[in-house]
C-alpha cells in the first residue's frame, strides 16, 4: 500500500508519556511506558487484551492516574487535572450514548456548558452531524439507531467539542465485518479532514495497519515496538510482535559475523544470510531467530529458477478462495514453512506430496529478538 | 412427552389455569360485590344495589383520622426506605467488595422473616430504647419491611447502568454534580418513583407491625381490624377495603410500568452486541 499523504501531520509532539507505570498491588497494568504521539497523527495502541492499552488510553483521558511517571497533552502536564477539564474527548467502546436524550441533545451535551451565543450551538451540532453523515437524524432517539449510527453519534458528540486529541476505545469492535471495514475507511478520512490527533486502542492488527500513521504494539504492560504500519509488519523487533501482526515462519540461525548494522547468519534451510540488525537486537548466545512472512515465499513453477530458493515437499494444502495456504516441509528445518500463494497460477491444484521449490528474497528474512 | 402434551392440550391445562386464577381472585371479587349490596350481611342472593356504604365513609371521623395517619406513615416510610434503598442498591450494583452478597442477603432478609417475630422484636427494641409507641415507631417498622422491596425495584433499575455514561459526561466537560443531575438522575428517576409507590403501597396495607408498634393512633388496616368486631359495620369495611384494593392495584401497576421503563433504559446501553 502506498504511503498516504500526511497533510496535517507535523513533527510537534501532542502527547508525551514519560515512564508511566500503573500498578494494582503487585500487578503492573502498565510498566514504565514512554511514548510520544505527534500532532495530527493517527496513532494506534495495538495489543492483546490485558496488555495495558486501554489503561494507557484511560490515563490520557483522565479516568485513571499513573502510579508513577507523567503524561502531558499539548505541552501541558495532566497531573491533577480531572477528566472534565482535559483537552481530550473519547469515543467509548460501548458508545455511551445517553439513552434519555435524542441524537441532537447527545451531540450538544458538552456544548451546553459553554453557553454559546446566538445559534452557534445549533450550527456546530449540525456541522458535527454532517461530518459523520447523520444529517437529518437529529430528532431520533438513541434507541432507534443501529449500531453503526450510534457509533457515529458518539464520534460527533466528541468531535463537536473540537478536542486537541480524540481517544477511541475499540470503537469498531461491536460492528459486523463489512460495516467495520467501511468505518475504518471513514474514520481515516475523517481524521485527515479534521486534522485532530486520533489515538485508537484496538486488538485488531488489520484495523491498526489500515488506519494508523504509527502503531505502538504492547504486551504485558510494556511497549514492544513503535513504528509505521509497514515497518511493524515487515520488520518486527521481537517474535511476539511478529506473531501478533500475522503469520510468520521462524527459522533458527547461528551468528557467523556481527557488526553495528548487520548480521551474517547460517541457517539450515536457507543457508548463509546477511541481514539488517534490528535496533533492539539482543544476542542470545551464538543463536538468532529469523522470520519470513508466508507471502514472501513464492512457488517456482516448472523450470523457473530464482537466485535464492529452497526445495521441499507439500504436506498440507488449505484453500481460502483468493489464496491457498501450503505447508511445505524443508529438509533441515525443524518446523515446516507456511506459504500463502495467490490462486491465479493454480496453487490450489498442487497435490499434497508434490516436491516444489520456493523463491525468496533474503531481505525478507529479518532477524528479531526472541 | 407426547402423553403430557395430549393431556395438556385436552383442555386440562385451561381448566387448571382457570381454577388457579379463580382460587386466587374469587375472594377478592366478593369484596366489591358485597360492598354495593343493600343488605348488611354478606350473603347471596344479593338484595339490591347501593352506594350508601361508600357515602358513609367520609362521614366517619375515626376513619378519616386513620386514613390521614396511614398517609403520613406511608409517605414517610416510602421516602425513608427509598433513600436508604438508593444507597444500598447503588453500592450493590456499582461496587465489588468483600461481603457484598452477604450484605445483600441481610438487607433482603426481612422479606422472609416471620412478620410477627419481627414486630415483637422491634417492639422490645423500641421499649428498651425508651421510645413511646407512636406513628414514628410504625414508620421505623415499615422502613424495615419496605427496604427489601425498594432494593428489588431499584437494583433492577440501576443494574446494567453503564458506568461509561457517567464517564462520557465527565469527558464532555461536566462536573460530578452536573453529571448526577443531567445523566444519573434522569436515568434512574423512574426506578426511584416506582420504589416510592411500592413502599407506600406496602406501608398502606401493612397490619402486623403497625398493630404492635402503634400507640393510640390507628392506621387504616388497624381501623378495619377494630371495625370487624361490629357486624353492622361490615359493609363499611368492605367498601373501605374495596377502595384500598383499587388504590393498591393502581399504584402497583404504575410502579411496575415505571420500573420496566427504568430497566429498559439502562439495559439499552447493554444491547450493543445485539
Amino acid at each position: 500500500m502506498p504511503e498516504q499523504p500526511q497533510i496535517f501531520q507535523s513533527d510537534r509532539s501532542m502527547i508525551e508519556i514519560k515512564n508511566v507505570t500503573r500498578s494494582y498491588g503487585a500487578f503492573k497494568a502498565l510498566d514504565d511506558a514512554s511514548l510520544t504521539i505527534r500532532e495530527g497523527e493517527f496513532f494506534s495502541l495495538l495489543g492483546p487484551s490485558g496488555c495495558g492499552k486501554t489503561t494507557l488510553l484511560r490515563m490520557i483521558a483522565g479516568f485513571d492516574n499513573p502510579t508513577s511517571g507523567s503524561i502531558s497533552v499539548g505541552g501541558q502536564p495532566m497531573e491533577g487535572i480531572p477528566a472534565n477539564r482535559r483537552p481530550t474527548n473519547m469515543v467509548f467502546q460501548s458508545y455511551a450514548i445517553f439513552p434519555h436524550l435524542n441524537v441532537e441533545q447527545n451531540v450538544a451535551y458538552g456544548l451546553k456548558r459553554l453557553k454559546l451565543q446566538g445559534g452557534e450551538e445549533k450550527r456546530r451540532v449540525e456541522e458535527a452531524l454532517a461530518q459523520v453523515s447523520l444529517t437529518g437524524l437529529g430528532k431520533r432517539l438513541a434507541t432507534e439507531l443501529s449500531g453503526g449510527q450510534r457509533q457515529r453519534v458518539a464520534l460527533a458528540r466528541a468531535l463537536v467539542m473540537r478536542p486537541k486529541v480524540l481517544l477511541l476505545d475499540e470503537p469498531l469492535s461491536a460492528l459486523d465485518k463489512k460495516l467495520r471495514e467501511q468505518m475504518q475507511v471513514e474514520l481515516r478520512r475523517l481524521q485527515q479532514a479534521v486534522g485532530i490527533t486520533f489515538v485508537l486502542v484496538t486488538h485488531d492488527q488489520y484495523e491498526a495497519l489500515a488506519m494508523s500513521d504509527r502503531i505502538a504494539v504492547m504486551f504485558g504492560g510494556r511497549i514492544a515496538q513503535v513504528a509505521s504500519p509497514k515497518e511493524i509488519y515487515q520488520r518486527p523487533v521481537t517474535r511476539q510482535v511478529a506473531d501478533f501482526l500475522g503469520g510468520m515462519n521462524f527459522v533458527k540461525a547461528e551468528i557467523v559475523e556481527e557488526d553495528g548494522a548487520s548480521l551474517v547468519v547460517d541457517t539450515l534451510g536457507f543457508g548463509r544470510i546477511k541481514t539488517d540488525k534490528p535496533k533492539a537486537f539482543v544476542r542470545n548466545g551464538g543463536g538468532a531467530t529469523l522470520g519470513i512472512r508466508p507471502e514472501r515465499l513464492r512457488v517456482l513453477w516448472d523450470n523457473a529458477t530464482a537466485k535464492f530458493e529452497v526445495a521441499g515437499k507439500v504436506v498440507e494444502r488449505h484453500y481460502f478462495g483468493e489464496i491457498t495456504h501450503l505447508i511445505v516441509e524443508i529438509p533441515g528445518l525443524e518446523k515446516p514453512l507456511s506459504v500463502t500463494e495467490t490462486n491465479d497460477f493454480g496453487a490450489d491444484d498442487i497435490p499434497v506430496g508434490t516436491s516444489i521449490r520456493l523463491a525468496y528474497d533474503p531481505e525478507a528474512l529479518v532477524a528479531m529478538a526472541d | 412427552m407426547i402423553a403430557v402434551r395430549r393431556f395438556l392440550s385436552g383442555g386440562w391445562l385451561a381448566t387448571y389455569a382457570f381454577l388457579y386464577v379463580a382460587f386466587l381472585y374469587l375472594p377478592v371479587i366478593f369484596l366489591p360485590i358485597f360492598s354495593v349490596n343493600t343488605a348488611a350481611t354478606p350473603k347471596f342472593p344479593l338484595t339490591g344495589f347501593t352506594l350508601h356504604w361508600y357515602e358513609d365513609l367520609p362521614r366517619t371521623p375515626a376513619l378519616l383520622d386513620a386514613a390521614w395517619n396511614s398517609l403520613i406513615v406511608g409517605v414517610s416510610a416510602a421516602v425513608l426506605s427509598t433513600l436508604l434503598g438508593i444507597l444500598a442498591a447503588r453500592s450493590i450494583t456499582r461496587y465489588r467488595y468483600p461481603g457484598r452478597s452477604t450484605i445483600h442477603g441481610l438487607i433482603m432478609a426481612p422479606l422472609v422473616l416471620p412478620e410477627v417475630i419481627v414486630a415483637i422484636s422491634m417492639l422490645l427494641v423500641m421499649l428498651q430504647l425508651g421510645l413511646s409507641l407512636s406513628l414514628f415507631t410504625v414508620v421505623l417498622g415499615h422502613v424495615l419491611v419496605c427496604i427489601p422491596y425498594s432494593m428489588t425495584v431499584l437494583t433492577s433499575g440501576f443494574e446494567g447502568f453503564d458506568r461509561s455514561l457517567e464517564e462520557a459526561s465527565a469527558d464532555l466537560g461536566e462536573s460530578a454534580f452536573g453529571t448526577f443531575r443531567r445523566v444519573t438522575l434522569p436515568m434512574v428517576a423512574p426506578a426511584i418513583i416506582s420504589s416510592l409507590l411500592v413502599c407506600f403501597t406496602i406501608s398502606l396495607d401493612e397490619f402486623i407491625i403497625a398493630f404492635f408498634l402503634t400507640g393510640t393512633e390507628a392506621t387504616l388496616p388497624i381501623y378495619i381490624w377494630g371495625q370487624l368486631r361490629f357486624a353492622a359495620k361490615l359493609p363499611g369495611v368492605l367498601a373501605l377495603g374495596t377502595l384500598l384494593l383499587v388504590a393498591s392495584f393502581l399504584l402497583m401497576t404504575v410502579a411496575e410500568i415505571l420500573r420496566r421503563r427504568a430497566a429498559r433504559r439502562t439495559q439499552n446501553e447493554g444491547s450493543l452486541y445485539a
